[in-house]
């Protein structure tokens, strides 16, 4: 079985987000940037398939050279080998741009799963899964808390707002996972060692044939026209309790301030 | 130029429109003529309904396929009717089926989203614009080009339901799905208990995060939020830490809420908690560390321990 695992390299989210307000995106400083936790689920998931089945994974990212972070990592974990789709002119790509640079470098694989996360640390629209699979014309399997494999038929729980549901379909297909799926190992230093050699290639646009006006920002259908600042830091009342339950006292006369007693 | 179109993917749960549907017709409403889009079958007091929230009109799919498969059917009828009604705008609201339903919208008709908006206008030339959280402190106007419909999925809680007393006329949807779009089927629907707080609804929620020590402790922040008629919320970090089940959870990854009054106790105020209480009227914080920045959003502060101060206030409000 081959399975593709897309994976993102994002600011790391443990420290504050920065928006560039000139250039309208986000500070990427590739020194704070890792593979996406969430998306360490993706490839814990295909390592559990593959171990239990048999085949490879192929770990997959669109981003600037420095993505190749992520993809190392992701085989550090285990993956096998990794494509980075990476050229100039997809910069400042939105949703549809990306998910069009996503499917030329997959399409040629010919997985019979991708995965993905349900959604991004740091743009989190979730909507990047969904455009894929309609590229590459897979079923999408969503928001699985777990994915078994049997023959060519997968069958998901697909959590809901109120439970979840059992949802099946016939491979190749497309499913996103949550947090759910089980607990990320951590790579051994092995497995970091050998991640240095396995094999990753980078292709551009020409190679994987996408035409520039697709993608990037030329090819963005969504455009930022302005980013403003709204830390709002009310200057709100801060007290002190003193051991002796005055702050007891203020939150009362708070309360009966706002109507609350 | 005739009245915008604006359509409104409307989900039905239990028989009744999915209330983040329901909000979405307040911006529709106010930017143009509001019509409901509602594949799957309902009953007539659920269409019923969508005219009091001001649907003029119910594109409505009468047909148990769409709750037998997912997202295809949905995709492939809605581009049907998006190809021979021609609306201008088409809004989603934030739940994992509108979600799927527009990512393959996205991917099929090779068109631009906008997603987790907060607020929505056109400017006076007519150009669509959206209001999109970035990063914790940064709001962004974005905009879409590209042909008609635009695609908008909303942030829970960007617009509150309005009921306007109206009335809608239902349009049956009568387009056959074809089999190639049959490829995930339900196998079965799993309802699990719904106990537990309704945070959505709740006008006072009393949050709780690491610095409560233990999990027993909550039931000090329970005792308060009964007092004060009340929900419990809490951060991420005592959820995965296992001390109370995810739909506790209130931030970027869990609820979205917007009560009248929020107490935070040991809650630190990490962008992602922030991110899902930022709406609140009111914001009480109590936290041993004066630099925590949960202070920052707080209209009362106070710096102390919550294992004490919690329950002689819940003490002093009920002896009132
Ligand atoms: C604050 C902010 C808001 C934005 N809002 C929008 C918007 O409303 N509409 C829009 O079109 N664009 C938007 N963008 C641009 C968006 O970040 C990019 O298009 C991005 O490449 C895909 O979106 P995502 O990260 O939201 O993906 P999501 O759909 O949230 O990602 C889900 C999964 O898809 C996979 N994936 C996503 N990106 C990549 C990648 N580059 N390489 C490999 N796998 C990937 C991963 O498995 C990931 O976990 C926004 C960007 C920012 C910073
Ligand atoms: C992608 C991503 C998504 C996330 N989504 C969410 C989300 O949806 N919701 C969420 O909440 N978090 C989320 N987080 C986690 C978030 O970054 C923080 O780690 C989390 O909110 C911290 O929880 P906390 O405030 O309870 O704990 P801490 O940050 O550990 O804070 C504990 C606080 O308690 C105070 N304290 C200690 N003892 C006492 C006492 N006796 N009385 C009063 N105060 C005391 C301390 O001073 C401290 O400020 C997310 C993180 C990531 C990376």
């Amino acid at each position: 079985m081959k399975i593709c695992v897309c994976v993102k390299h994002v600011p790391d989210p443990n420290l504050p987000v920065q928006v560039d307000l000139d250039t309208r995106r986000l500070v990427r400083d590739p020194a704070h940037c890792i593979l996406d936790p969430g998306d360490e689920y993706g490839v814990e998931t295909a390592l559990r398939l593959v171990e239990a089945h048999g085949g490879e994974v192929v770990v997959v990212s669109m981003g600037p050279p420095a993505a190749e972070d992520a993809l190392r990592r992701a085989m550090a974990m285990g993956a096998d080998r990794a494509i980075l789709v990476s050229d100039e002119a997809l910069a400042g790509s939105d949703v549809l741009a990306t998910a069009r640079a996503l499917a030329a470098a997959i399409r040629p694989e010919q997985p019979d799963l991708v995965l993905c996360a349900t959604e991004s640390t740091d743009a989190y629209t979730g909507l990047l899964p969904g455009a894929l699979a309609a590229l590459l014309d897979l079923p999408q399997l969503t928001f699985a808390r777990t994915v078994a494999v049997e023959g060519n038929i997968v069958t998901v729980q697909r959590a809901t707002e109120t439970g979840y549901q059992l949802v099946q379909a016939a491979l190749p297909a497309l499913v996103t996972v949550t947090a759910s799926v089980g607990e990320p190992r951590y790579p051994s230093f092995k497995g970091l060692m050998a991640a240095k050699r396995k094999p990753l290639i980078t292709r551009g646009l020409a190679v994987l044939g996408v035409e520039l006006r697709e993608v990037g920002e030329r090819g963005a259908r969504e455009r930022v026209l302005e980013v403003r600042e709204v830390r709002q830091v009310k200057q709100g009342r801060i007290v002190v309790e003193d051991g002796t339950g005055s702050s007891i006292e203020e939150i009362l006369a708070f309360l009966r301030s706002i109507q609350m007693v | 130029m005739g009245e915008r179109r604006v359509w409104v993917w409307t989900e039905i749960a239990s028989d009744a429109p999915h209330r983040l549907s329901l909000e979405l017709f307040t911006p529709a409403r106010a930017l143009g003529r509001a019509e409901a889009v509602v594949l799957g079958l309902t009953s007539e007091q659920a269409l019923e309904q969508l005219g009091e929230f001001g649907a003029q009109l119910v594109h409505y799919a009468a047909d148990p396929i769409y709750a037998q498969f997912l997202v295809e059917p949905h995709v492939a009828t809605l581009t049907s009717l998006i190809e021979s009604e021609r609306p201008d705008l088409l809004l989603f609201p934030s739940t994992p089926t509108a979600r799927d339903v527009l990512a393959r919208l996205v991917g099929q008709l090779g068109r631009g989203a906008i997603a987790n908006a907060v607020a929505l206008d056109y400017d006076t030339s007519g150009r669509l614009l959206a209001t999109v959280p970035c990063g914790a402190d940064a709001l962004a106007t974005v905009t879409l080009e590209g042909p008609l419909p635009h695609l908008v999925q909303l942030r829970p809680k960007a617009y509150a339901a309005e009921a306007v007393g109206g009335q809608t006329e239902v349009c049956l949807v009568d387009l056959p799905v074809a089999e190639t779009s049959c490829r995930v089927r339900v196998i079965e629907t799993v309802e699990q208990s719904a106990a537990g707080p309704n945070l959505e609804e709740a006008t006072v929620i009393v949050a709780g995060g690491r610095g409560l020590g233990r999990a027993e402790n909550f039931r000090l922040l329970e005792e308060l939020a009964n007092t004060l008629g009340g929900a419990v919320g809490a951060s991420r970090a005592v959820v995965d830490a296992g001390w109370v089940p995810y739909r506790y959870q209130v931030g970027q990854t869990g609820r979205t809420v917007k009560p009248t009054l929020y107490i935070a106790c040991g809650i630190s105020g990490a962008i992602q908690h922030v991110a899902g209480m930022r709406g609140s009227r009111y914001v009480i914080a109590i936290n041993t560390d004066p630099d925590a920045p949960i202070f920052e959003l707080a209209d009362l502060g106070v710096v102390g321990d919550a294992l004490t101060i919690v329950p002689k206030l819940t003490e002093r409000i009920r002896a009132r």
